[in-house]
């Protein structure tokens, strides 16, 4: 198959993904070629999808975290909008009502990776659980849509 | 026409794109990061002299050895980082502080 059929391909599966689960893609299409190019070398070069616009080593172990969904994308959605790399956009910039601007790297620096700690008796991060399916999910804020039943961020409360 | 020669320091090969002489202009990118060409691609168009290298497609010493130089500027390392002189540093494609750049 050649690259642009397999761009094309692995981007309609990626929109459709994204969209049945409450996500969106870039709405600029010369940027998501761009992108999903990218993850294509990455995954024929690394094995793994790594983020296009972060260095990966090859290691996948060193590299779970920037596996594109990244880590580090829903907060980066609710703080600017856009993943790192702005593959995903949040529903503001998808419907046109604000713009993609470059989002600072979220990731912590090599040496500081892999270090996060659980509190004793408590949770490492707030829980929210989604008042409609029971969906729990330990994150700063609830997700705008609830990934199982699509429903807002509105309809969350605070569990844990 | 850009004008393109390389140059290898350090394990790592760098590209030379000439135009207008602005100091020591270094870019750190990924061949895979769209603002990382975008940011490639405004240097050029401001005709901005500079050498660039595309780290990810350097051997791990390379990479290595472009991560010391980059975390020495900025912790995080990210890119695209344009390192000026060897001290001033343009985080991320910030296309308005790139355009000040060129009017040094």
């Amino acid at each position: 198959m050649t690259i642009p059929h397999m761009v094309d391909e692995m981007t309609a599966r990626l929109r459709q993904e994204a969209e049945s689960r409450g996500y969106h893609l870039n709405p600029d299409a010369d940027a998501v070629n761009a992108l999903v190019e990218g993850l294509l070398v990455n995954i024929e070069r690394y094995g793994y999808p790594s983020c296009p616009c972060r260095l990966s080593f090859g290691e996948k172990d060193d590299d779970l975290d920037i596996l594109c969904p990244c880590d580090y994308r829903d907060a980066d959605l609710d703080d600017h909008g856009a993943c790192y790399c702005a593959l995903y956009v949040s529903a503001a910039v998808h419907n046109g009502s604000e713009e993609v601007v470059p989002v600072p790297e979220r990731r912590p620096p090599s040496e500081e990776r892999g270090k996060a700690e659980t509190t004793t008796g408590g949770f490492s991060h707030p829980v929210h659980r989604c008042k409609v399916c029971g969906y729990l999910c330990a994150r700063e804020t609830p997700p705008e849509k609830c990934p199982i039943c699509m429903v807002g961020r509105e309809r969350f409360e605070r569990f844990a | 026409m850009i004008k393109e020669t390389s140059v290898c320091i350090c394990h790592m090969e760098f590209v030379k794109v000439d135009g207008d002489d602005l100091g020591d202009i270094v870019l750190y990118a990924l061949s895979t990061c769209r603002w990382c060409r975008k940011t490639k691609e405004l240097l050029a168009d401001l005709n901005i002299r500079h050498r660039y290298v595309f780290v990810d497609q350097l051997d791990k010493e390379g990479k290595n050895r472009a991560m010391v130089e980059m975390e020495k500027h900025d912790r995080s390392g990210s890119f695209p980082m344009i390192v000026i002189d060897g001290k001033d540093v343009i985080k991320g494609f910030k296309e308005d502080e790139i355009r000040r750049l060129a009017k040094r």
